[in-house]
């Protein structure tokens, strides 16, 4: 093929290319994050419908745990239903993370580098997703609890602050997932910690209050696991009433943990997103 | 004959070679005994809960029989795997006679559930379970597992050869999961309420449990009422597998 | 933002690369290519070449040398680099579940093209590759040679002077190929848009790149345009192929006093003829001498991978097919802190 002359370089339209802020990128691509997350109908059914049919079943075949001794309420049900939250927050983690690895691994990641988008711009739009996934399953698993009888005892007010705290472990955990899809860049690395995380919910007090509990060892890791604070924030709320500790401890560790994972993602997206 | 063998010694092999596949199978068995025995202990609290040999072997009977039937369900997970990879259709095409393909991948279950329920037994011992049934009950506490597994390995083999595809796990482990849960798990029947103690009183896997749990604490119930569930079962299931296997044929 | 005609669009002076506990990737590499000029960068799998781009597209940092692109530095400058490149990487790297037109639009919003002109662009750039129709139809149902069409849009959608293609025609079939070859001539030689192309095809870097440099274990072996580089050669290469497997060492023995012979991953054997054609029926000769039996005996006048040949004693295309299985350059995804 013969070489022509060069020609003269594209003029590019300056006023059509200024850098977007911060607020329009983290836009954008929580934009994109939440039209992928509702287009996957299989992974907003499944976390729905999974912890929900655990409740289902352990909110009846526990409920003979009602009559042992201080037992706090005389419905297992309302007791058991602080655990969905929980259980679909593993699945928010789960998912942010696994997209977040894909996109790394397919390599949507580098286009995204070679755009001005800055790194914690990608990091909230990536979990806007995540904040969908959460509020869609935290309304859910409240109207079903609600439809199958259980009460919340400190009314419609509670009932807000109950979202907001469920949303905001959810969150956390999100953030947690995308640490992971950004510290290993693999979906298998996210999902290999699944069983992890299932094995903390149940080492906590998910299923029996923790002076309940009769092996001291599980009782002290009960105690210990801060998953035991984020159940019992939630529960507080349904069966005890306006519990300033249970409250200050649930909303405080989840911060916490909002916080850590956060700021631990924030770094593995500095390390990932290597631009020169 | 020689077409089990050759598929069994392949499913045991890859199993002890491959940790991702040995340790899940066994961790997970073990995590339920952790968490059922030690955390939900005080359930035996209850008023009207009886059963003398404890807690610990109240829940080591069903993590026992879960572990069986969750061998199997992995067992349809493999077969569903070697269709995504090809390695199927290769063994489709070499076997003589293919109904040995379904005989290996049950026995091959069976291997490999001796391994996990070996761990969980002896995890139980040393966690102070109490054992009070004598060693013929016990050879029928083990016989139950063994058709368990096998009736569990029919279902996984037939529905992954219906399938095809490794997305076919959580159809295969859905509904295997879900008879579970849906037995007198964590109390005795008669300590269930509501609508649970209903499907669990009409659950077949609840006369299997109940059996286990009769022949664990030296006072057998149904036993041969559960023996004959899960030979009705095994039949069934054979023939499902058996048209699941027509299936692939038919597919190439 | 204006930019001036720039004696080279891109200049790399003694580029390094190296990874921990490997080899060097990329080993002191030295190139300049021309404002609207089309660059081939050929070379197999391993060679070095998209290593080479992702230095150059400022998605990983040299160990040593410098690279100006656009005017720009690769390593003070990345930014600026960054709006002035567009880059299709190796990995078509869509997202299955957006359509077409989300891409575009998502590439522009980040980009930084206005709301008001984003649209109009998007539709533009469907329309120029041909995609208007599966707009909006998502990523996943698209063929390879659709994904590699809205790959090159995206690309282009903030109007960049130096495009980057890694392997762009890998995977695609023959008319996919073609259309994508005249895409990329028209962005050269109607618009001006410089091209730096990767590609481990012959043909591919023989029809559509001004001029070609070829790499080889991280150092460019040759430089030049493809009829300068075949020129250089010169002369023809035969190559014959044993009836069986012990004729091979034979074959390469009688070879050697005509030439260097090479063997090639098929079992046959190749050596350059210095004295022209003329040389063939001394060969033919020598084997019916020895009575050395051939499967076959063809004659080929000097390709880019006879250039290949003489630089490295190896066959670009036999070497592309016995690396098929190794893994490919280092690419972006997995790396931490190299």
């Amino acid at each position: 093929m013969s070489r022509r002359r060069p020609r003269p370089v594209v003029v590019v339209d300056a006023e059509s290319t200024n850098p977007p802020g911060l607020l329009e990128q983290i836009a954008a691509v929580g934009r994109r994050s939440v039209t992928r997350t509702l287009r996957q109908r299989a992974l907003l059914v499944f976390p729905l419908v999974f912890p929900l049919i655990l409740f289902a079943i352990n909110g009846s075949s526990l409920s003979a745990a009602t009559k042992i001794p201080g037992f706090p309420t005389n419905s297992y049900r309302a007791f058991a239903l602080a655990l969905p939250f929980i259980q679909g927050s593993l699945f928010v983690a789960v998912t942010t993370g696994t997209d977040l690895a894909r996109d790394i691994e397919t390599g949507f990641f580098n286009r995204l580098a070679l755009t001005p988008l800055q790194g914690p711009a990608l990091l909230l739009g990536q979990l806007g997703g995540s904040l969908v996934l959460a509020c869609i399953q935290a309304v859910v698993y409240l109207l079903v609890g609600l439809a199958t009888g259980v009460v919340i005892v400190t009314g419609v007010g509670g009932a807000f602050v109950l979202l907001a705290l469920a949303i905001l472990i959810a969150f956390a955990f999100g953030s947690l997932g995308a640490l992971l899809a950004l510290r290993f860049g693999t979906g298998e690395a996210v999902q290999g910690i699944f069983p992890l995380l299932f094995v903390t919910v149940f080492l906590s007090s998910s299923s029996l209050p923790r002076n309940l509990i009769k092996v001291t060892w599980f009782r002290d890791v009960a105690t210990y696991n801060p998953v035991s604070y984020l159940i019992e924030g939630i529960r507080s709320l349904i069966i005890t009433g306006w519990d300033g500790q249970a409250l200050a401890l649930g909303f405080g560790f989840a911060v916490l943990l909002l916080v850590i994972t956060l700021g631990l993602a924030s770094a593995a997206m500095r390390t990932r997103l290597v631009r020169t | 004959m020689f077409v089990a063998r050759g598929v069994a010694w392949r499913s045991i092999h890859n199993t002890l070679v491959s940790p991702a596949i040995l340790l899940p199978s066994i961790i997970f068995p073990l995590f339920f005994l952790v968490a059922f025995a030690g955390g939900l202990s005080r359930l035996a609290d209850v008023p009207n809960f009886h059963y003398p040999p404890g807690y610990t072997a109240f829940q080591f009977v069903f993590v026992f029989l879960q572990s069986a039937a969750f061998g199997g369900v992995f067992t349809g997970f493999a077969v569903a795997r070697d269709f995504d990879s090809g390695f199927a259709r290769r063994l489709l095409l070499s076997a003589p006679r293919r109904s040995g393909i379904i005989a290996g991948y049950a026995i091959g279950a069976l291997l490999r559930w001796m391994i996990t329920g070996t761990v969980v037994t002896i995890a139980a011992l040393i966690a102070g379970m109490n054992v009070d049934g004598s060693a013929s009950e016990l050879v029928g506490l083990l016989g139950l597992g063994i058709v368990f597994n096998f009736v569990s390995a029919l279902w996984g083999c037939g529905l992954a050869m219906f399938l095809r595809t490794e997305q076919a796990g959580a159809v295969i482990q859905m509904p295997v999961f879900v008879l579970l849960f849906l037995a007198p798990v964590y109390v005795p029947l008669p300590l269930l309420t509501g609508w649970i103690h209903d499907v669990a009183r009409l659950n077949p896997a609840t006369v299997v449990l109940e059996a286990g749990r009769g022949l664990l604490a030296a006072s057998p119930v149904k036993v041969g009422l559960a023996f004959i569930l899960l030979a009705a079962a095994a039949a069934l299931l054979a023939v499902f597998a058996r048209r699941g296997l027509a299936s692939a044929e038919r597919a190439g | 933002m204006r930019v001036s005609n720039a004696i080279s669009a891109i200049e790399v002076e003694q580029l390094v690369r190296e990874f921990r506990k490997g080899p060097r990737a990329v080993d002191g590499i030295d190139l300049a290519v021309s404002p609207g000029e089309i660059y081939g960068f050929l070379g197999p799998n391993g060679a070095g070449k998209s290593t080479t781009v992702l230095m150059l597209t400022t998605l990983l940092p040299p160990t040593s040398g410098r690279a100006s692109v656009g005017g720009f530095d690769i390593v003070k400058q990345g930014a600026q680099v960054r709006a002035t490149i567009g880059a299709a990487l190796q990995e078509a790297a869509l997202d299955p579940i957006l359509t077409g037109r989300e891409h575009l639009l998502l590439q522009a919003t980040l980009q930084g093209i206005g709301k008001a002109e984003r649209k109009e662009r998007a539709d533009a750039l469907l329309d120029r590759v041909g995609l208007s129709l599966a707009a909006d139809r998502r990523v996943g149902g698209y063929s390879g040679g659709m994904k590699r069409r809205l790959d090159l849009a995206l690309a282009l959608v903030h109007g960049p002077r130096i495009l980057f293609l890694d392997e762009p025609t890998t995977g695609l079939d023959p008319q996919s190929r073609a259309a994508l070859w005249e895409e990329v001539a028209r962005l050269a030689h109607d618009e001006g848009m410089t091209v730096f192309l990767t590609t481990q095809y012959l043909e591919e870097a023989d029809v559509l790149a001004d001029r070609v440099g070829i790499i080889d274990h991280g150092k460019i072996v040759a430089e030049g345009t493809p009829a300068q580089l075949k020129a250089e050669i010169g002369s023809p290469s035969v190559e014959v192929s044993a009836v069986d497997a012990d004729g091979g060492e034979r074959l390469a023995e009688l070879l050697a006093g005509f030439g260097t012979p090479s063997r090639n991953g098929r079992g046959s054997v190749t050596v350059q003829l210095p004295g022209g054609e003329a040389q063939l029926a001394e060969i033919v000769r020598a084997l019916d001498h020895a009575d050395l039996r051939v499967a076959s005996l063809q004659l080929h006048q000097p390709s880019l991978d006879d250039v290949f040949l003489a630089k490295t004693g190896r066959k670009l295309e036999g070497t592309a097919d016995e690396q098929a299985d190794e893994p490919p350059a280092p690419a972006a995804r997995g790396r931490r802190g190299r």
